[in-house]
C-alpha cells in the first residue's frame, strides 16, 4: 500500500497553484547528472547475509595505525563515563523538550552545556548547540549582518577552507558578499592573517571579520589586535576556536570577541568517519535575540523549585516563522550531552592537562623531525598543538606513508597552492613518543628509498 | 473612544501629525489582538521609512508581526522606554506606548489613511 495521502487531483491542484506542469519540474534546479535515474536494488537478503556483507564492506576501510591528521577534527581521550551517560535511554530521544513538565532531565543537561560553554569562552550566552562548527560559524556571519545591518562579511584565508565553503553557501541565499582577507603565507611568512589586509578590507560596509584561533595552520593569531581593528570599523569580531585550547589560551570573551563559534567534536565526540559533530555558538547578552537556535533557561516553578524551560522561543521558527533568527539551524542534543559529560568528567584541571600535553607533544614532534633533518616549521608564528612543516616532496611521501598505515597529517597544497611541500601535523594528548618515532623513521626511510 | 487627533492605517498603526512630523503607534485594537507584548524592534534614528512598508517588528507571547509605516519620512526619535518596558504598548497604546516619530516627507500621504470613525467601523470599535 502507499502511504502518500495525496490523490492525483490533489497534486494537479497544487501544481496549478505553484504554476508548474509536473512534479518533475520542481526538481529542475538539481542537475540531471546527480539525480537518481533508477534504483537498481539487488534481491533481498537475510539478516545474516546483510551482516556478512556489511562486515565485508567494513573490512575495506583503511584504519591507520598512526595518524597525525587533525585540521579541525581531533583524536582525543574519551573517558568511558561519556558513552555511559550518552547511552542512557532517557536521553535517546528526538523529541524537542517543549513541555518542561516531562523534560527536566534533558533541559537540565542542555542548560549545563550552555553554562559550560559560557565558562570556557567567557561569553554571556550560548545556544543549545548547532549542526557543526562550520554551520555555527556561518550562522555567526548571518547574525553579525542582522546586528549591524550590513551585508558583507570578511573572513581570513587562515580559516579552515571547508568552513569558508559552508560560509559561502550560507551567504549565497541572502546575497551577502564574502570578502577573503589574505594570510601571510610567503616563504618567510608568519602563517597569520595579514594585518594590512584587515585594515584595508574591513571597513564600515563589513558586518564582521571571522578568524580562527588557533588558525588553520595551528598558529596563534594576535586576536586582541585583530579585534581592535575590527571594532574600529564598527564591525563585529567573530572567532572560530578549538574548545580544548581554551583550557590554556585566553578566553575569546576577554579579547573582544562578539560572537564565538567552535567545532565541539574534540569534547568527547569520536571521529566516527566525520560525524555527527557539534556546533557551538556563544555571544553577548545584548545580541541574544539574534542568536539562532534553542536556548534553555533556569527558572522557578509554582512551588519555588528550580526548573528549566526553553526560553526566548520567539526567536525560533514555531513563533517567528519566516522572521526566525534562523530557519536552517539544527541542534545536536546528544552530541551536546557528550560534550557536557566530557567537560564534567575532565574538569578544568583535566582539560588543561589534555591541552598542555597536546602542545608539548607537538613540540616534541617538531624537535624529532628537526633532529632527523626531515622537516622544519613552515611559518614563523607561534603554534599550538598543530604545526605546518616543510617536507621536501611532501605530497608524494604522504601518499607513500598512507600505504604503511601512517597518515602524515594533511597535504596543505590541495587547498593552498602556494604551500607546496607542506604538511599540517597535529598532536593531541594521545600522540605517543613511539608514534612520533614511527613517523620520523618512516619519513626517513621514504627519503632514502625515494 | 478612538482619539480623533490622528489618522489610522488598515494595518492598525496610528499617526498623529505635529507640525511637519508624525508620531506613530499601534492601535489598542491591534495590541489587544497581539496579547502581551514582550519585545519590539524599532528603526534606527536617521533611517527612512516608506508608507505601508515594514519598519519594525513587534513580538508578543503568541505572535510576531511586522510594523508598517502609515506614512513616509525620516525617523527623528524612537520610544526608548519600550526597550525595557514593551508592556507600555499594552497599557497605553495611544500615548505612552508610541513607537517612533518621523519627519514627514510626503504629508499628503495622510489623506490616504482612515479617520477615527472609519477605522472604528473597520475594527468594530467605537
Amino acid at each position: 500500500m502507499t502511504y502518500s495521502p495525496h490523490t492525483d487531483a490533489d497534486r494537479a491542484a497544487m501544481l496549478a497553484v505553484i504554476g508548474v506542469d509536473s512534479v518533475d519540474d520542481l526538481f529542475a534546479d538539481i542537475p540531471p547528472s546527480v539525480r537518481a535515474s533508477r534504483f537498481d536494488l539487488p534481491p533481498p537478503l537475510t539478516e545474516q547475509e546483510v551482516r556478512a556483507e556489511m562486515m565485508r564492506l567494513a573490512g575495506r576501510n583503511r584504519i591507520p595505525e598512526v595518524s597525525f591528521l587533525g585540521a579541525g577534527a581531533y583524536r582525543r581521550l574519551i573517558p568511558a563515563v561519556v558513552d555511559e551517560v550518552v547511552a542512557r535511554a532517557e536521553f535517546a530521544t528526538a523529541y524537542t523538550p517543549y513541555q518542561p513538565e516531562v523534560s527536566q532531565g534533558t533541559l537540565q543537561s542542555i542548560y549545563e552545556f550552555q553554562s559550560l560553554i559560557c565558562e570556557l569562552t567567557a561569553m554571556e550566552v550560548a545556544s543549545a548547540s548547532h549542526y557543526d562548527g562550520a554551520t555555527a560559524t556561518a550562522e555567526g556571519a548571518l547574525m553579525a549582518c542582522r546586528l549591524t545591518g550590513r551585508d558583507r562579511v570578511a573572513v581570513s584565508r587562515a580559516v579552515h577552507p571547508q568552513v569558508r565553503r559552508v560560509l559561502a553557501t550560507y551567504c549565497s541565499g541572502p546575497g551577502i558578499q564574502v570578502v577573503e582577507v589574505d594570510a601571510d603565507l610567503g616563504e618567510d611568512g608568519t602563517g597569520l592573517t595579514d594585518a594590512d589586509a584587515v585594515s584595508r578590507l574591513v571597513d564600515d560596509s563589513v558586518a564582521c571579520l571571522i578568524v580562527q584561533q588557533p588558525n588553520m595552520f595551528g598558529n596563534l593569531e594576535p586576536v586582541a589586535d585583530l579585534a581592535d581593528a575590527t571594532h574600529a570599523a564598527g564591525a563585529l569580531f567573530v572567532t572560530l576556536v578549538d574548545p580544548v585550547s581554551l583550557a590554556v589560551l585566553e578566553a575569546p570573551g576577554r579579547y573582544g570577541s562578539d560572537i564565538v563559534t567552535a567545532e565541539g567534536q574534540p569534547l568527547g565526540i569520536p571521529l566516527a568517519f566525520g560525524g555527527p559533530y557539534l556546533g557551538i555558538m556563544a555571544a553577548r547578552m545584548d545580541a541574544v535575540r539574534q542568536l539562532p537556535g534553542r536556548l534553555v533557561g533556569a527558572t522557578r516553578d509554582s512551588a519555588g523549585r528550580r526548573g528549566y524551560v526553553l526560553t526566548l522561543q520567539a526567536r525560533e521558527q514555531h513563533i517567528r516563522r519566516e522572521k526566525a533568527a534562523s530557519n536552517i539551524c539544527t541542534n545536536q542534543a546528544l552530541c551536546a550531552l557528550a560534550a557536557t559529560a566530557y567537560l564534567a568528567a575532565l574538569g578544568p584541571e583535566g582539560l588543561r592537562e589534555a591541552a598542555e600535553r597536546s602542545v608539548g607533544q607537538a613540540r616534541h614532534l617538531v624537535a624529532a623531525l628537526g633532529r632527523a633533518g626531515m622537516a622544519t616549521p613552515r611559518f614563523s608564528a607561534p603554534y599550538f598543538s598543530e604545526v605546518a612543516v616543510r617536507v621536501p616532496d611532501g605530497a608524494r611521501r604522504h601518499a607513500a606513508l598512507v600505504q604503511e598505515g601512517i597518515v602524515a597529517g594533511l597535504v596543505l597544497e590541495t587547498e593552498y597552492p602556494e604551500l607546496a611541500d607542506t604538511l599540517l601535523l597535529s598532536a593531541t594528548e594521545l600522540t605517543t613518543d613511539v608514534e612520533i618515532e614511527r613517523l620520523v623513521h618512516a619519513l626517513a626511510g621514504e627519503a632514502s628509498a625515494g | 473612544m478612538l482619539p480623533t487627533d490622528r489618522r489610522y492605517s488598515k494595518e492598525h498603526e496610528w499617526i498623529r501629525p505635529e507640525s511637519g512630523e508624525g508620531v506613530i503607534g499601534l492601535t489598542r485594537f491591534a495590541v489587544d489582538e497581539l496579547g502581551d507584548i514582550v519585545y519590539v524592534e524599532l528603526p534606527a534614528v536617521g533611517s527612512t521609512v516608506s508608507q505601508f512598508a515594514s519598519f519594525g517588528v513587534v513580538e508578543s507571547v503568541k505572535a510576531v508581526s511586522d510594523l508598517f509605516a502609515p506614512a513616509s519620512g525620516e525617523v527623528v526619535a524612537v520610544n526608548e522606554a519600550l526597550r525595557t518596558s514593551p508592556e507600555l504598548m499594552n497599557t497605553d497604546p495611544h500615548d505612552a506606548g508610541w513607537l517612533c516619530r518621523i519627519r514627514l516627507t510626503a504629508p499628503a500621504e495622510l489623506d490616504a489613511l482612515l479617520d477615527a470613525a472609519a477605522y472604528g467601523e473597520l475594527t468594530g470599535v467605537e
